[in-house]
């Protein structure tokens, strides 16, 4: 069965969304340049997480003050991150069970496991968390922090990203 | 968004999430649908088989994908029933630009004399 995309949102949703004739104008596509079995990989969630000892908070502050305004930094989080190290702010989501498992985000379990079964090569030792909601147009996602994360993926020799947006 | 911006940069992507129709409209490489509730786009907290199994899906796409606008959609029923899960992965309050549309609306409603 296909999975529904709305299945979790109000009922006017899928209407509203189906009506809006929004289309990219191009894919994007990368090959993966190496096996996935030898292949360092990363992981980058936008549910908010951040280091409460050694990182600021995203700023929900200021979207309070300015609803059409969203945090578009990043936090680093690094592989061997432990639950009690983990907090988050989302003001779209319910955020109780990232503070009980953030794996449910951002899977650094699931895959140490599978890089110790060899089912990929390596999990990066950096991990990225963003918070999802954003200004129309993202443009400082694009234009600033997108493309900071990738110089930074490519300094650490990542060849793949799961992304699991919140 | 950010997984276009990494693929157009050269790296490789797969988006695991709960709108998989959502990245198709953004045209994106590597797809994973899953049938959960926003927020746990990798399953339930501390069921690791769940996690996992999801995690398998993300790497097989990234190893049989061979052009964009590859789907692979996750056959796992969220075990929780639906009005309970929809209501569960809310904020409490409702967010600000929530508020701020229906504040709007609000006006717009007072305005016209409704």
């Amino acid at each position: 069965m296909p999975v529904d995309s709305f299945k979790f949102l109000p009922r006017s949703f899928r209407a509203g969304f189906e009506s809006v004739g929004f289309q990219a104008e191009a894919p994007v596509w990368s090959p993966l340049a190496t096996p996935i079995g030898q292949a360092t990989v990363a992981l980058l969630t936008s549910a908010g997480l951040y280091l409460k000892a050694s990182q600021p908070p995203f700023d929900v502050e200021r979207e309070k003050r300015e609803p059409l305004w969203g945090d578009s930094t990043y936090r680093i989080i690094p592989r061997d991150v432990q639950q009690d190290d983990i907090a988050a702010e989302h003001l779209h989501l319910n955020t109780r069970d990232f503070l009980i498992d953030f794996n449910v985000a951002l899977p650094i379990a699931a895959f140490s496991r599978l890089e110790a079964e060899g089912a990929i090569g390596r999990l990066a030792d950096e991990h990225y968390a963003f918070m999802g909601f954003q200004a129309r147009g993202a443009k400082e996602w694009r234009t600033r922090y997108g493309p900071e994360v990738v110089q930074r993926l490519k300094d650490a020799e990542v060849e793949a990203v799961v992304l699991a947006p919140a | 968004m950010l997984a276009r911006t990494i693929e157009e940069a050269g790296i490789p992507t797969v988006i695991v999430t709960m709108m998989p129709a959502l990245a198709e409209k953004f045209r994106l490489a590597r797809i994973v649908g899953v049938e959960f509730p926003f927020g746990h786009a990798f399953g339930l907290p501390n069921d690791r088989a769940m996690q996992l199994e999801v995690a398998r899906l993300a790497v097989r796409a990234l190893s049989e994908a061979k052009e964009p606008g590859y789907r692979l959609d996750a056959d796992i029923e969220w075990p929780i029933d639906t009005v309970t899960a929809y209501k569960d992965w809310q904020p409490a309050e409702a967010s600000p630009i929530v508020k701020y549309n229906l504040e709007r609306r609000a006006r717009l409603e007072a305005a016209e004399g409704r």
